[in-house]
């Protein structure tokens, strides 16, 4: 009798003891996920509501609820908080506008050049990724020195008759010194007196500063060899019949690309658009190690602005609020890039050949864990 | 017969044209790698005169001496190494623990774990120091170890890896343990973990690489220079809070350093890096 009740107790079936071993299995996850990430996050909620200035627990008597103070402060109150925001803001996007369309290109071209049946082929890819394994902290510093005024660039250039700039120095904005060298200038007028979150619509074309042109070099060079080893997956995915099709039809290598290639790894042209895009406006590292934002602000990102307006300037309220709203920029762009690859009038047709999986679950993550 | 001459000669010029295209763009990739190398064997004079010449002249292990010197690079080193071991083995084992069950037991809200756990990974890490540095200092761990390493632990896209790949592999051997009795633990532990190699070691890789490249989430966990790992002691050094003049060769013999460790690495898991692509999960 006892054996039998506990034998019943024992063995359930084969399948019975899985919920309690189920969620046993996952409670170390889901304990340290909760406490470090989803609890921190709420606490921020708190604080980016509230002026608490770094002084006891931000849960004590120290906090007051400032309602949406600290937003206003960044959005429309003008001020020092909102012009340093409007700039962070404008560097970034700048950043953004050109490494994301940059280092997708360049990760293509790689892709498609290591994606041929060549000798040595494997050195190659090995050269390109190599930067991407490297950390952040390591390749700033190389990028500063490479960078210096009297650095290897400027030797370089200067050996071909050209005088580079001063680099992380130089504050000016590319687009100002474009249209500069057309005599453009800026001139009292509309652009000048038009703010839009503390920063003149003149100011707001500056395009990226020379400085700012480092780190974007420097982000095209460290990532190309991460996505080229997501586009390697989905090239490596096309069946080279086809290719050998529009080979024997007269096909150039350029229309091949165009027309072939390119449509069929669309699927993974927009996921290393969305990574990139995720990942361009998280900028820190590099300005925490090689700039702090100078000069001038033009490369402050609001990333490391927020870490600054918290950790060095005590305003906790306005540091979370940046970096919620830079939260929130990024949901939205994720969920825009996500409607794109939806797109109804374009998927269905194309679905037959875009394999589903082309790219591997572990690229993906490399990418969320490298960053 | 001469349209083929022609085809050959052209295919011949493609692939010069190829490699040259290569080995061009190899050299931009690979060259800067070298200049830091050979910079950190330079004096600071001859680096700042000659950044480009790739001859020390007159060559120096004087920066590597220094940093053997410091007592502070010792303590970024073994700082790196303890945080980097746990962070990276506590990582891979709580992750093959949930990637098992969310794959292969089957309980109610499984699915709502996964969502949630896949909705996390949406997070961006760089949104979340300031939350994190508040959760730290309010449970107490600030300036510790364990502030430090506690929130590394878990990540949800090696959940990510680990239950796909369980998902591949066949369950009659499992299913043939646990007719035999083994429990569910026992089964895990000893049946699947071993079939699960690659995968683990897919895992290894990526955690060893990101928590030994880690530099945000130290900054906000600890300020203690006797926790600095050698990202954060590498970043003070560089933008010269603990020093003065440019120290190239110094800055850049710390980074040659710090870089060994990841790149060894690299280099003996190439293949399985670099193929990943092709499927080396479901090896």
């Amino acid at each position: 009798m006892a054996t039998r009740v506990w034998r019943r107790f024992r063995e359930p079936g084969i399948r019975g003891h899985e919920a309690g071993a189920g969620w046993l299995f996952l409670l170390p996850v889901i304990v340290i996920l909760g406490l470090f990430l989803v609890l921190p996050i709420a606490m921020a909620a708190w604080v980016s509501f509230s002026d608490w200035n770094g002084n006891g627990s931000p849960l004590g008597a120290h906090a007051h609820w400032v309602g949406l103070a600290n937003y206003r402060d960044l959005l429309t109150t003008p001020g020092l908080d909102q012009n340093n925001f409007g700039e962070a803001l404008r560097n970034n996007f700048y950043y953004v506008l050109l490494v994301v369309p940059v280092q997708t290109a360049v990760a293509l071209f790689l892709a498609v050049l290591v994606n041929k049946r060549l000798k040595f082929v494997g050195f190659f890819r090995t050269a390109f990724y190599f930067p991407s394994v490297t950390s952040s902290v390591a390749i700033t510093i190389l990028f500063l020195f490479l960078f210096s005024p009297s650095g290897a660039i400027n030797k370089l250039l200067s050996y071909l008759g050209a005088s580079g700039p001063s680099w992380i120095y130089d504050p000016r904005g590319l687009f100002h010194v474009i249209l500069g060298q057309f005599g453009v200038n800026q001139s009292g007028g509309h652009l000048a007196n038009g703010v839009f979150l503390g920063v003149s619509y003149w100011d707001w074309l500056a395009g990226p500063s020379i400085a700012m042109c480092v780190f974007i070099i420097m982000a095209v060079f460290t990532t190309s060899g991460t996505f080229m080893l997501l586009f390697l997956a989905g090239l490596q995915g096309i069946d080279e019949s086809v290719n050998e099709a529009a080979a024997l039809d007269g096909a150039s290598e350029w229309n091949k690309f165009r027309h072939i290639t390119v449509p069929m790894i669309r699927p993974t042209i927009f996921t290393v658009v969305t990574l990139g895009l995720i990942g361009t406006w998280q900028v820190f590292d590099q300005i925490y190690v090689g700039t702090k934002g100078s000069p001038l602000n033009t490369t402050l990102t609001p990333a490391y602005l927020s870490f600054d307006t918290s950790f060095n300037n005590n305003n906790w309220g306005a540091g979370a609020a940046i970096a919620f709203i830079l939260f929130a920029i990024i949901v939205f762009l994720t969920l825009l890039t996500r409607l794109a690859t939806r797109n109804p009038d374009r998927v269905p047709r194309r679905r037959r050949f875009a394999l589903t999986g082309p790219i591997g679950d572990e690229q993906v993550s490399r990418i969320g864990v490298g960053s | 017969m001469i349209s083929e001459a022609a085809a050959v000669r052209r295919r011949r010029f493609g692939s010069a044209m190829t490699y040259s295209f290569l080995l061009a763009l190899a050299i931009i990739y690979i060259f800067p790698f070298v200049i830091a190398v050979v910079t950190s064997f330079k004096t600071e004079p001859d680096a700042t005169a000659n950044p480009l010449s790739l001859t020390p002249n007159p060559a120096t292990t004087s920066a590597f001496h220094q940093l053997s010197a410091d007592q502070d690079f010792f303590t970024w080193v073994k700082n790196s190494v303890i945080v980097t071991l746990s962070v990276t083995f506590l990582r891979v084992f709580l992750d093959s623990l949930a990637g098992y069950a969310l794959a292969r037991l089957r309980f109610r809200g499984r699915g709502a774990a996964f969502a949630t756990i896949v909705a996390v990974m949406a997070v961006p890490g760089v949104v979340l120091l300031i939350p994190k540095f508040l959760i730290i200092r309010q449970f107490g761990m600030y300036d510790t170890y364990y502030g430090m390493i506690v929130p590394l632990l878990v990540d949800a896209a090696g959940v990510f890896i680990m239950k796909n790949f369980f998902e591949s592999i066949p369950v009659s051997v499992e299913e043939s343990a646990r007719i035999d009795g083994a429990n569910i633990f026992r089964i895990y532990w000893s049946i699947v973990l071993p079939m699960a190699r690659p995968a683990l070691v897919t895992l290894f890789i990526l955690s060893f690489q990101g928590s030994w490249n880690e530099l945000a989430q130290f900054i906000i966990s600890a300020q203690s220079a006797g926790l600095n790992t050698l990202t954060k002691g590498v970043a003070q050094l560089a933008s010269g809070q603990l020093g003065s003049g440019n120290r190239y060769p110094l800055k850049l013999a710390a980074s040659t350093l710090m870089t060994i460790p990841v790149a060894l690495l690299f280099f003996v898991f190439q293949r399985r890096i670099m193929n990943a692509s092709e499927g080396a999960v479901k090896e």
